[in-house]
């Protein structure tokens, strides 16, 4: 394994297109039916879906002759992670492109078999015919279909990216709401996720792992297993696991060994997280600055401050972590797994294993939803380094507990927020402090891997960058005085990379939680005092809508409260504000989110009914994070082990959700799938402010928290 | 040992795991099922329900060898592509999921609940699917499905029709 720690990253999102042929990217079979090639992989948001809607609708074929590869290291091309909410306009910029270039190309084929001028053709359904005076294909005269011009052949063509896109106008299948093309299979039980394959000769693996991240082994007893006589240690260094013939037998041969660690006590006191946060900064960026904020600070009429307190969170994926791993014969290897990365997985693998990267193939299949890096890439390094080691395929399925203690938890952070009003009430000033570690931790070498650091006996290096902390640290309104710093964590408490948002949720947490503080001081509505700030006609139009909507001026009963919050996500992709209404049981403390109402704007809409899945989704999981989710520990590990340790949401308190989608057919789209988060949290925050006149300032919104700062009110 | 036999999906078979085996298992190994879904392995979560009779169960420690004498059924047993039980009919029509992983348990759970209760208000759907985690957020779709799910069975019946 490589240790040098500055390898240089990687792009996240390289150009694919640049150098590439039509054929890596698309193929028609002799029947017609159409294969695409992604690099991008379904994590459960319907981009399956919408990757065929883009190239049906390019190609002017039927949705139902899209048939789609993705994420295989050996067939796809590679289009760095599916991550971001980027997956929408990666396929805009790529996939669209190329099914552009093929339609072209086919078109010229077709121009030369049918006798007419290519502007002369029209395609409906993967057919070529003349086009009548009404535009339409003419019924009377010869047309040709795509499996006769090219069925089974190669194009032979560079993308150029100069084939003309269709108009937005002339879209049958983009901006329609479709069904999504998985969903089916979930539906009766048809394999379809990484934890239902099955190979022949295939081994079920568990793995035993240490008590606590650090802890060394001491000693290992497996004289238990002599009872299974089908199952068998796998032990390298500290790496530990287990391989059976049946999985009931590798589940019982966990239980049988008997293991001895030593562990150090390395944590620091849950209540002190955050002051221990601010001590463990090493780096010192400046995001943002504009004008001269110590001055407007000063010369304010009123200054407001906030402390806002974000805890670590889990991914809490349903499923846990599974992949299937198989040494071929050539002494190459084949991973089955759902990363979201197979391509920069595959150089980890390679490195862990000391395998050139050729001879690793990667081959994406569905996990449960992940919302970020949750166990998926290290168990994809638990089943290579098991099969390579037993010499069959092995099956390695995590436990419940394995995920809770060893995925890698989005940050806890530190933020403090200040902010300068003039006499007027208008804001002059904005300084705004975040402390957070990298949200960004994908393995590239061997010892990014939880397995990697077990065989080599050490701990994880610290971070060599520092990234997502910032996310949304900047406001999107008009400040004429403004610094925003980072303070950069390289060696996290607990192991920490990419959660839904990164540290957007926690940023704009601080920063609408703050914004109404502000209106508040300045006596003006917060909507009005949001829109007074706002300059830019679509953030304008998101927080008019969702105020609309929510019939924000009406009254509300006893022990209510309404709260608003918006952000520009990534102050540069969608925007979104929501609208919750809380009621607040003032003896339990409990909080009730009865109803979240979202205006949402991504420019043009591919799927409409996916970003309203997606916006709910959004909705309900940032609700649960806000009201419940905080990863506990003690000083040596994660005591949130099970769904009772880390209770989330559950049906009975799910809000009522509307969506209102202000769709751009001229706006390039951008994604849909994180935006809404980063509102839930304040917008919740606010709602209870409302209700209650009291500010809570530290996520989740527990009924003991509530509890607590309604009795210092009192 | 005498052998164990268990009837799954109305077929009985006879079962070569061990009888304190999770039924779990034994479905989607031995039987190769995929329709119940491992997610926790502790009776928490749901998702890898069974309906055993007419309830709805966690399958994820039940030994194999308690339910000898029961009627098993799984996702695949409820319907198909081609003749879907109105539950999976309504969750195709309300597009009620996001990843899937937890939509067996939400699907076999409405199943038992619109056998209990025909027509079943809100909050009796709601507590219904309490003990059914979805990380999604898919909870609001999964309720309406419940509600299609509702009218699919049984409205045809109250027609003389044949649900």
């Amino acid at each position: 394994m490589s240790d040098q720690t500055n390898a240089p990253q990687r792009s996240f999102f390289p150009n694919p297109l640049l150098n590439s042929t039509i054929d890596d990217w698309l193929s028609i079979a002799p029947d017609g039916a159409i294969t695409v090639y992604s690099g991008k992989v379904e994590l459960g948001t319907g981009i399956r879906t919408a990757l065929a809607q883009v190239v049906a609708d390019e190609l002017d074929v039927a949705l139902d002759r899209i048939h789609i590869v993705m994420g295989d290291t050996a067939r796809t091309p590679d289009e760095g992670m599916t991550v971001g909410s980027q997956t929408v306009a990666t396929i805009w910029r790529d996939a669209r492109v190329v099914a552009a270039e093929a339609r072209q190309a086919l078109l010229a084929l077709a121009a030369e078999r049918l006798g007419a001028a290519p502007a002369d053709l029209v395609v409906r359904a993967g057919v070529v015919s003349h086009r009548d005076e009404s535009g339409e294909p003419d019924a009377m005269r010869r047309s040709v279909s795509y499996a006769d011009l090219l069925g089974g052949k190669r194009f032979g063509k560079p993308v150029t990216g100069r084939a003309p896109t269709k108009r937005a106008e002339d879209y049958h299948l983009i901006g329609a709401s479709s069904g999504r093309l998985d969903l089916a299979d979930k539906f009766f039980g048809a394999p379809s996720f990484v934890h239902d394959l099955r190979l022949p000769g295939m081994l079920h693996g568990r793995v035993v792992r240490p008590p606590s991240p650090g802890a060394t082994l001491r000693t290992l007893d497996d004289s238990g297993l002599a009872a299974i006589p089908e199952a068998r240690v796998v032990r390298m260094g500290d790496f530990v696991g287990v391989v059976a013939e049946r999985e009931e037998q590798a589940d019982r041969a966990v239980k049988l060994l008997r293991l001895t660690w030593d562990e150090s006590a390395a944590l620091p006191a849950q209540g002190a997280l955050h002051e221990a946060l601010r001590e463990l900064a090493t780096r010192e960026e400046v995001e943002q600055e504009r004008g001269d904020v110590a001055q407007a600070l000063a010369g304010a009429t009123r200054v407001v401050s906030g402390r806002y307190l974000q805890p670590y969170q889990a991914h809490a994926s349903l499923g846990p972590s599974c992949a299937v791993a198989r040494m071929e014969d050539d002494g190459s290897l084949t991973v089955w797994c759902s990363s979201q990365g197979v391509f920069p997985l595959r150089g980890a693998l390679a490195d862990l294993l000391e395998l050139p990267v050729e001879r690793v193939r990667l081959i994406f299949m569905e996990g449960a939803g992940c919302y970020g890096q949750n166990g998926a890439d290290d168990v994809a390094a638990d089943a290579a380094l098991m099969a390579r080691a037993v010499g069959r395929p092995v099956r390695v399925q995590w436990s419940r507990e394995d995920e809770f203690a060893w995925e890698p938890k989005s940050p806890a952070m530190l933020m403090e927020a200040r902010g300068a009003l003039d006499e007027h009430g208008q804001i002059i000033g904005w300084q705004y402090d975040v402390w957070s570690p990298s949200h960004a931790n994908r393995p590239r070498r061997g010892l990014d891997l939880i397995a990697g650091q077990l065989v080599a006996g050490q701990g994880a290096p610290p971070t060599a960058f520092f990234f997502g902390g910032q996310r949304n640290a900047p406001t999107d309104y008009a400040i004429p005085n403004t610094r925003v710093t980072m303070h950069g964590i390289a060696r996290s408490p607990l192991r920490a990379s990419s959660m839904r948002t990164l540290g957007g949720a926690a940023n704009t947490f601080a920063n609408e939680s703050l914004m109404d503080e502000m209106a508040l001081a300045a006596e003006v509505d917060p909507v009005a005092f949001r829109l007074r700030h706002l300059t830019d006609e679509r953030a304008r139009a998101v927080v008019e809508a969702a105020a609309r909507q929510a019939r924000w001026d009406e009254p509300l009963a006893a022990g209510m409260g309404r709260g608003m919050a918006f952000a520009r996500y990534e102050n540069s992709e969608a925007y979104v504000a929501a609208v919750a209404e809380v009621a607040v049981d003032a003896t339990s403390g409990a909080v009730r989110v009865r109803r979240v109402v979202v205006a949402h704007d991504c420019g043009l809409i591919v799927n409409p009914d996916g970003v309203r899945n997606q916006i709910e989704g959004n909705v309900i999981q940032a609700t649960s994070r806000a009201l419940k989710e905080e990863v506990r520990f003690d000083a040596t590990h994660i005591t949130s082990l099970d769904w009772e340790s880390y209770p989330i949401l559950k049906f009975s308190e799910v809000p009522e959700i509307e969506c209102v989608l202000i769709d751009r057919p001229d706006v390039t789209p951008v994604g849909a799938g994180e935006s809404t988060t980063v509102v839930v949290a304040p917008a919740i925050a606010n709602a209870i402010a409302n209700a209650t006149g009291v500010r809570l300032r530290q996520l989740p919104f527990t009924p003991d928290r509530v509890r607590q700062a309604l009795a210092q009110k009192r | 040992m005498a052998a164990l036999f268990i009837t799954v999906n109305g077929v009985r078979r006879e079962i070569t795991s061990p009888a304190d085996t999770p039924l779990l298992t034994v479905l989607r190994d031995e039987l190769g099922l995929s329709g119940p879904r491992f997610g926790c392995g502790l009776e928490q979560c749901g998702a890898c329900a069974v309906l055993r009779g007419a309830e709805s169960v966690a399958s994820c420690r039940l030994p194999v060898g308690e339910v000898a004498d029961a009627q098993i059924t799984t996702l695949e047993g409820l319907g198909t592509p081609d003749e879907p039980h109105p539950v999976q009919q309504a969750f195709l029509e309300e597009q009620a999921a996001q990843c899937g992983y937890c939509s067996n348990g939400m699907m076999i759970a409405t199943a038992a609940l619109l056998w209990r209760t025909p027509h079943p208000t809100d909050a009796q759907a709601r507590a219904a699917l309490d003990d059914h985690l979805c990380r999604c957020g898919s909870h609001p779709r999964i309720l309406r499905a419940v509600q299609r799910a509702a009218a699919l069975m049984w409205d045809a019946d109250d027609e003389g029709g044949n649900a």
